[in-house]
């Protein structure tokens, strides 16, 4: 009795989950998978991403749809539940015949989805920075690969106005994106001469609450030498990490702490002030002034507010919604150059596509690589929990998805 | 007389105190709400219009003349820099002035009208075309140290302390002459020492070895990083051999060294035991409502640590209500929080036992399963009352910073107020258990359902107070929590684990047991955590509590009891 009560309470969870919105009963809809965890520990950072792809989706269809056809989102939760996002990428795919899916943010997410993007020989736009090392026909990667936010954020940290940093403690949550980027780093500055004595290296588990210990071996560590920190903490952690780190009084201009998981909607639930000065790259910023993040920052606050987001009047941007955002117009752009959403040809077309992103930059797809071409932009946190740019590339710059600074990817770099 | 020409100040457009900017404020600020939202419809065009009439844009002096401002416009921060040191030296009056404006962003250049100081407290809004100063962290520690410089000339003992303590990293050269003359006219004992320090630090750059001699020894007093790190910087290499070229400077700096180490090397073991004692205080606060739920009642309950998400997020919205109605007393809203988070998760305990766990008593499986079902039940609530992000809970000014050991040797203290909070939670916990009339029929039932319902006590609604009081307790823990930490709907579910961790290993049914367990397990993982790292230390505290359970299944103490019978 009981128990038959649980599972059909269970199957009913279930068939909730997938919730498919028709935006318009006019000419046949094109469906497009979104897959991001809407509850769990990820749902902090993948719910943002959701209600851009929705916002864009809206955006798209207001200016007519794609080909004519409007666009009708399938959104699922794959609950931060890593075997979950492959059965849900499947569903997607198999059961609601989407044209591409946009989603994941963790790269063990992805690379549990991969062998089902590849069995189905199907398209996914993944929209967060990670460690590089991959490279699949099927995936367009619309986040930074290392040297287009780690290798730039380390050397800024050496140069004169980063502070001329000689000794690097590198610290991060233990799964593969901080570990092998710091791979990568350690590699980096080997190859700028520092001394293994002053790289230190640490990790701590997933939502690791507690940072006396490492907060005060920072400060020990920067007797011996002008330090800085590069954080590839993730998630929740961040949160009690900064608050320990205001508290001790390290401050930016002792020992900076550079962040490449840290972006405006982290540093929402954070009281900013003690931080000022510390360090964050990424490819966009919410503060960066031209006319595109003007309208996309409008666009959102328009769209959270019209929805009746939590919080809607204090919604901010960050780098993976616009990395979401590209994705999206960069996939409509080419299936309307191919006129068709075949897989294969997409995925053609999708190379080569130009989109004047909210970064200031034309940003493109590389042809070969299935990455895009991003301008790097250092900013500092400023009081108000926005970053203020003090360091920007010229221009895009080509991805590496096979870092030269690990061995054995020499003969792969071509691709 | 040069000081009267340098001090003009132009009353451009109604400077601040001009009895006309009040009365046109509304107006003002409606020009310029009009004007933002212009800008944002017709995009870059009406940049270029809106500068056109820049009288109505903000309130605001124009700086003339007097001040070498000149070099803040430059793209090369070491110019900025420049400029900015030789604004504090040069004893120029709107000298404090203006470099507080340069890091609030208020000292903006226009093209057509120069420099221009808008008013403080950020009621006026930078005309468009307004271009700010550039600051890094570079040009801040500049600005710090200028300001510091500048507030050395105070009247207030306090302030030139904190001024002098600040200058003890100062490595700019160019204000040598000025501290030594500010260190020679100045009659307080800590300020003269601080000041003593730092131009012993600046001395260390100059050219005669015996004026660096004497500034190594006299830098061996100081106890910050810095100083500590220039002195290692004396004995490092470069291409021509020794940085430090006098040897006799050279053994200085070690025996500077090797003093300085010895001296922090006591108040590290203090910071040591301290952070030991702190995670010990935040399990125990974590914990301590489920050693009540769960060490006396038996109840397995997996939404404790919901429990501790409420009281978070109580602590949340009577932050937000003093933001707004009582922002005057904003600094005290934690302690509003305190008797506002109990009530609130006792409230939905005695609803959850009343409503759920009632019907399962003596059902520890289905207990389990209904309230992990509760507990996602609560945090998926908690995503569509408050979203997914994470709240911010700000820490009130006088729980933030910390004490200052020696140098760079600190403890915070929200850590510290915490602590003290587990101790008084704990001691409240344990009078209300056994020293009043309610704590006795707790311990009856607990110990013997049957013989106390004889007596004649109602053991249905001591179940129900009971639980509501442990909900209660976890609701403090929550509080404490909050400021520490993350607060978002997940917050519960990272200390689940370690809850249950504590109140297993103290031995179920036992607040001391809890106590011990919950102090000690948080001391050993900071003894453990230098040596092996954070999660190689996690696994050995488990592999422990492992360890100790198969030796000893009852915990630290045992007491017959419910829980302990079935």
């Amino acid at each position: 009795m009981k128990r038959r009560s649980f599972l059909t309470s269970s199957a009913v969870a279930l068939s909730c989950s997938s919730i498919s919105t028709a935006f318009s009963q006019s000419r046949e809809a094109i469906k497009v998978g979104i897959l991001h965890s809407l509850s769990g520990t990820m749902a902090i950072s993948e719910t943002a991403l959701k209600e851009t792809a929705l916002m864009t989706i809206e955006q798209i269809n207001a200016k007519g749809g794609v080909m004519g056809r409007p666009l009708e989102a399938v959104v699922v939760d794959p609950a931060s539940n890593w075997p979950l996002f492959a059965e849900r990428a499947r569903q997607l795919i198999s059961q609601d015949k989407v044209a591409a899916v946009f989603g994941c943010w963790t790269s063990v997410s992805r690379k549990s989805v991969l062998p089902v993007f590849k069995e189905l020989n199907h398209l996914l736009f993944y929209p967060v920075q990670y460690e590089g090392e991959e490279l699949e026909k099927n995936v367009f990667y619309t986040g930074a690969a290392p040297n287009q936010q780690a290798i730039p954020a380390t050397e800024y940290l050496m140069s004169k106005d980063g502070g001329a940093a000689k000794r690097f403690f590198l610290l991060g949550t233990d799964y593969v994106y901080p570990r092998t980027t710091n791979k990568i780093l350690r590699a980096f500055l080997k190859s700028k001469g520092v001394k293994e004595s002053d790289i230190e290296e640490i990790y701590t588990p997933f939502g690791h609450s507690d940072y006396q210990t490492i907060v005060a071996n920072v400060k020990k560590y920067s007797a011996g030498g002008k330090t800085c920190v590069i954080s590839t903490i993730n998630g929740d952690s961040n949160v009690p990490f900064y608050k320990e780190l205001g508290n001790a009084g390290l401050k930016a201009k002792d020992v900076p702490v550079v962040a490449f998981s840290v972006g405006e909607e982290e540093l929402r639930g954070v009281d900013t002030k003690p931080l000022v000065g510390h360090l964050a790259a990424w490819n966009y910023f919410m503060s960066l002034k031209n006319p595109e993040n003007d309208a996309f920052i409008k666009l959102y606050r328009d769209y959270a507010r019209a929805k009746k987001l939590p919080n809607a009047d204090k919604v901010v941007t960050n780098d993976p919604m616009e990395a979401t955002y590209i994705g999206i117009h960069m996939w409509k752009q080419a299936v309307e150059q191919v006129k068709t959403t075949e897989i294969e040809k997409v995925i053609d077309a999708v190379g080569g596509q130009k989109f004047k992103a909210p970064c200031g930059f034309e940003v493109s797809m590389d042809k070969t690589n299935h990455h895009l071409h991003k301008p790097v932009f250092i900013g500092e946190v400023r009081a108000d929990g926005q970053f203020n740019v003090v360091w920007k590339t010229k221009g895009p710059l080509r991805a590496q998805p096979w870092s030269p600074f690990i061995p054995g990817n020499e003969s792969r770099q071509k691709a | 007389m040069p000081g009267a020409s340098a001090q003009i100040l132009r009353n451009a457009w109604a400077g601040p105190g001009a009895p006309t900017v009040d009365r046109f404020r509304p107006l003002l600020i409606a020009a310029v709400l009009a004007l933002a939202a212009a800008s944002l419809f017709f995009g870059a065009r009406s940049a270029a219009a809106g500068t056109g009439a820049p009288g109505s844009t903000a309130a605001g002096f124009a700086i003339e003349e007097g001040l070498p401002l000149s070099g803040l416009r430059s793209d090369d921060p070491d110019e900025r820099i420049e400029a900015v040191e030789s604004i504090a030296l040069s004893g120029h009056a709107l000298a404090g002035r203006v470099l507080r404006a340069i890091e609030d962003e208020r000292l903006v250049w226009l093209e057509e009208r120069g420099w221009m100081l808008l008013a403080e407290g950020g009621a006026a809004v930078p005309p468009p075309g307004a271009q700010t100063v550039g600051v890094n962290n570079r040009v801040r520690a500049a600005l710090e140290n200028a300001q510091a410089f500048l507030a050395l000339g105070d009247s207030d003992v306090q302030r030139r302390r904190e001024a002098a303590s600040t200058l003890e990293g100062i490595e700019a050269v160019r204000y040598l002459e000025a501290l030594t003359a500010a260190w020679q006219r100045e009659s307080d004992s800590v300020v003269r020492q601080a000041l003593l320090l730092a131009v012993a630090k600046l001395r260390l750059q100059s050219p005669e070895a015996s004026l660096r001699l004497e500034a190594v020894r006299a830098l061996a007093l100081a106890e910050s990083s810095a100083v500590r790190r220039q002195l290692q910087d004396l004995l490092g290499l470069d291409s021509t051999g020794f940085r430090e070229p006098d040897p006799q400077v050279r053994e200085a700096a070690r025996v500077a060294l090797a003093a300085m180490d010895a001296r922090l090397r006591k108040f590290e073991w203090i910071a040591a035991a301290f952070s030991g004692l702190s995670l010990g205080s935040v399990l125990l606060l974590a914990a301590l409502g489920l050693a009540i739920t769960y060490g006396l009642m038996g109840v397995i309950n997996m939404a404790h640590g919901e429990f501790l998400m409420i009281g978070a997020y109580s602590t949340y919205l009577v932050q937000q209500l003093f933001r707004r109605f009582a922002g005057d007393w904003i600094d005290w809203y934690v302690l509003a929080a305190v008797p506002l988070a109990f009530l609130a998760s006792a409230l939905l305990g005695i609803v959850l036992e009343r409503t759920v766990l009632r019907w399962l008593y003596g059902r520890p499986l289905e207990t389990l399963l209904s309230t992990w079902g509760v507990s996602l039940l609560l945090i998926q609530s908690c995503r569509l009352l408050f979203g997914a992000q994470n709240v911010e809970v700000e820490n009130p000014s006088w729980l933030s910073g910390s004490m200052a050991l020696a140098g760079d040797i600190v403890i915070p203290y929200n850590r510290m107020a915490i602590l003290a909070f587990a101790l008084v939670v704990l001691l409240g916990v344990y009078t209300v258990l056994q020293q009043t009339r309610a704590g006795l029929f707790v311990r009856a039932v607990t110990q013997n359902r049957a013989m106390a319902s004889c007596t004649g006590i109602p053991t249905d609604r001591v179940d129900t107070l009971t639980f509501g009081f442990g909900c209660g307790i976890a609701g403090l823990g929550g509080v404490a929590l909050s400021q520490l930490g993350n607060v978002g709907p997940d917050l519960g579910q990272q200390y689940i684990v370690d809850s249950f961790m504590v109140v297993v290993l103290g031995g179920v049914g036992q607040l001391a047991g809890t106590a011990i367990a919950a102090l000690g397990l948080g001391s050993v993982s900071k003894i453990l955590e230098p040596f092996t790292g954070a999660v190689l230390a996690k696994i050995m505290v488990l592999l422990f509590i492992i360890a100790f359970i198969q030796r000893r299944p009852q915990g630290l103490f045992a007491l017959k009891g419910r829980s302990a019978d079935a």
